[in-house]
């Protein structure tokens, strides 16, 4: 399959854009596969790629109940950060974030990642020290961080909310790496590069059972037929519980809440960074497209849902934030919105771990966080699967670490999923 | 916009309420294993379909109360106090 490049761009052009070659392959289900992942998103997408490309297998499956890239992966808001301080996710999202860096080389695909900034607003005394502590961890754990004072900030960032503000803002915190990326061709990308490695995707293919032999899973029921494995990947996010049950093994430190986001019609240049405002009870990010929306969210919906339906209350909310940090919104029209279902944890972290049962590994429990999780996710996911023993770096993102007392809890909120970001 | 029929003040709006979790959790005695413990605190069924869950009327009545809601189509079965003892004087009463 060809590459991608300026010149194949030319010689497309020469013929009407006509002669392009699918991206991926249109497989039909094979009755055996040495590795299933189940879900094509980006984590399941990467898995398989790393799996293929770092360990030189062959013989992959990703199999996904709708369209690739249709569930989490096509709805976040395409943040990209390594501001974690906790041992256990400081060192992961830094691994993902030099992931990122490499991204479109890596794939041979344009993933638009954009360092344009990550700019946390500070509102009092309080979180500025708060902050400079992370920050401080960050710097001296090999990524960078940056705390902007007033006037740096106004320079920066001069249509913010400096003079009515209900919550004043006194500065910001400022990881310079951070930034986006367009979330379909991190999907696609990891689709046309898998695929390319041989990787086989089914989509509109529906895990339904799972079929086991004592501690080993064999085969799954799908909604195109049966398919053996000799390992299997849950990479599902909001509907983990729902596979976790299909293989028998019961309950999860997991909650399935959903989350919504918003884009606006199309403005000129406005904001060059990505924004982040959260005192009191607001939680607000925003960010600009490429194409001109102001693509920004909030909170969860605040109960468990597995609809991928948002409600209004949110909606009001998410407006409140937008105008009171960004006044120049007002009059902005909404263009769209809509929620993905999160997989939401314990303890607001996540689980790159082996099951109880021997050849079944668990990738799961992404909170809202797990858009920049993902090439990091795959590439330890993979080494998991192909090593069939944790890597050091996620030693303790395993779900019996609750048993332990080892909490991963970056807001410090306690054991209720609804409150952790 | 979900609407909950509070026993005590009617039909609201959700948003006058605080989601609380599993109403089907039972937390074991204070000197039960740890093992007890850890499942009722970390461990969930996360039922997609008709669950049993909490809810708090916070701004309204500010009583707890125990719903049954389908956590797919958000559709409410039934809405009851969630401290025995009220939801039988409710009863009688009614
Ligand atoms: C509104 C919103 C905003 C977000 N913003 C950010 C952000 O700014 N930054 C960030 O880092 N993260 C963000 N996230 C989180 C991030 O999108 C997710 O954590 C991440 O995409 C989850 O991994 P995934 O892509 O593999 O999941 P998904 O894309 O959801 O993939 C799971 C796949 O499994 C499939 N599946 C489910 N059940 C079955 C079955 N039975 N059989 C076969 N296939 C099945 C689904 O159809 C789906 O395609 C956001 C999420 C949402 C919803
Ligand atoms: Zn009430």
């Amino acid at each position: 399959m060809s590459r991608y490049s300026a010149w194949a761009v030319f010689k497309n052009g020469l013929s009407g854009q006509k002669s392009w070659e699918r991206a991926w392959r249109d497989p039909e289900p094979k009755t055996h596969y040495d590795i299933v992942i189940v879900g094509a998103g980006l984590h399941g997408l990467a898995t398989a790629y790393y799996l293929a490309k770092n360990h030189g297998l062959k013989n992959i499956a990703v199999v996904e109940k709708g369209w690739l890239g249709g569930g989490n992966a096509g709805r976040n808001t395409t943040i990209v950060r390594s501001n974690y301080m906790m041992p256990g996710n400081r060192q992961f999202y830094e691994h993902s974030l030099e992931l990122w860096e490499e991204l479109s080389h890596e794939l041979n695909y344009n993933v638009m990642f954009s360092q344009r900034s990550h700019v946390s607003l500070l509102h009092s005394p309080a979180a500025r020290d708060a902050a400079a502590r992370r920050y401080n961890t960050m710097r001296l754990t090999g990524s960078d961080g940056e705390l902007w004072s007033l006037e740096t900030l106004k320079s920066e960032i001069p249509h913010l909310n400096y003079d009515n503000a209900r919550f004043p803002i006194i500065g910001a915190a400022v990881q310079k790496r951070a930034g986006s990326a367009r979330h379909d061709a991190v999907a696609w990308g990891y689709a046309r590069a898998a695929d390319q490695l041989g990787v086989d995707i089914l989509q509109n293919c529906e895990v339904t059972s799972v079929t086991r032999d004592a501690d080993k899973a064999t085969s799954i029921e799908t909604s195109r037929g049966t398919i053996k494995a000799d390992k299997i990947g849950f990479a599902v996010a909001g509907n983990t519980s729902r596979l976790w049950q299909m293989a028998g093994l019961g309950r999860l430190p997991i909650e399935t809440h959903k989350l919504q986001a918003f884009v606006s019609e199309p403005l000129k240049p406005l904001l060059d960074q990505v924004v982040v405002f959260g005192v009191g009870g607001a939680h607000f990010y925003i960010s600009q497209s490429d194409k001109g929306g102001m693509v920004f969210g909030g909170d969860l919906d605040w109960y468990k849902s597995y609809a991928q339906r948002g409600n209004l209350p949110i909606v009001q909310d998410v407006a409140e934030c937008a105008t009171s940090i960004m006044p120049c919104l007002g009059r902005v029209r909404l263009l769209r919105h809509w929620s993905g279902v999160m997989d939401m944890s314990m303890d607001g972290s996540a689980f790159i771990c082996k099951t109880p049962i021997n050849n079944l590994y668990l990738n799961a429990g992404w909170n809202y966080g797990g858009f920049k999780a993902s090439p990091a996710s795959g590439w330890y996911f993979a080494d998991l699967i192909a090593n069939d023993r944790p890597h050091d770096t996620i030693a303790h993102m395993d779900i019996k670490r609750f048993e332990r007392g080892v909490m991963i809890d970056e807001r410090g909120a306690g054991p209720d999923p609804k409150l952790h970001g | 916009m979900i609407r909950i029929n509070c026993p005590f003040c009617g039909e609201r709006d959700h948003s006058e309420f605080t989601y609380g979790g599993d109403a089907t959790i039972v937390y074991p005695a204070l000197d039960a294993s740890i093992e007890e413990w850890h499942d009722a605190v970390y461990l969930r069924e996360n039922i997609r379909g008709m669950q049993s869950e909490t809810w708090h009327h916070v701004s309204g009545c500010r009583m707890w109360l125990v719903i049954e809601r389908d956590t797919m189509t958000h559709e409410i079965q039934s809405v009851r106090p969630a401290h025995d003892a009220i939801a039988k004087a409710l009863e009688t009463e009614q």
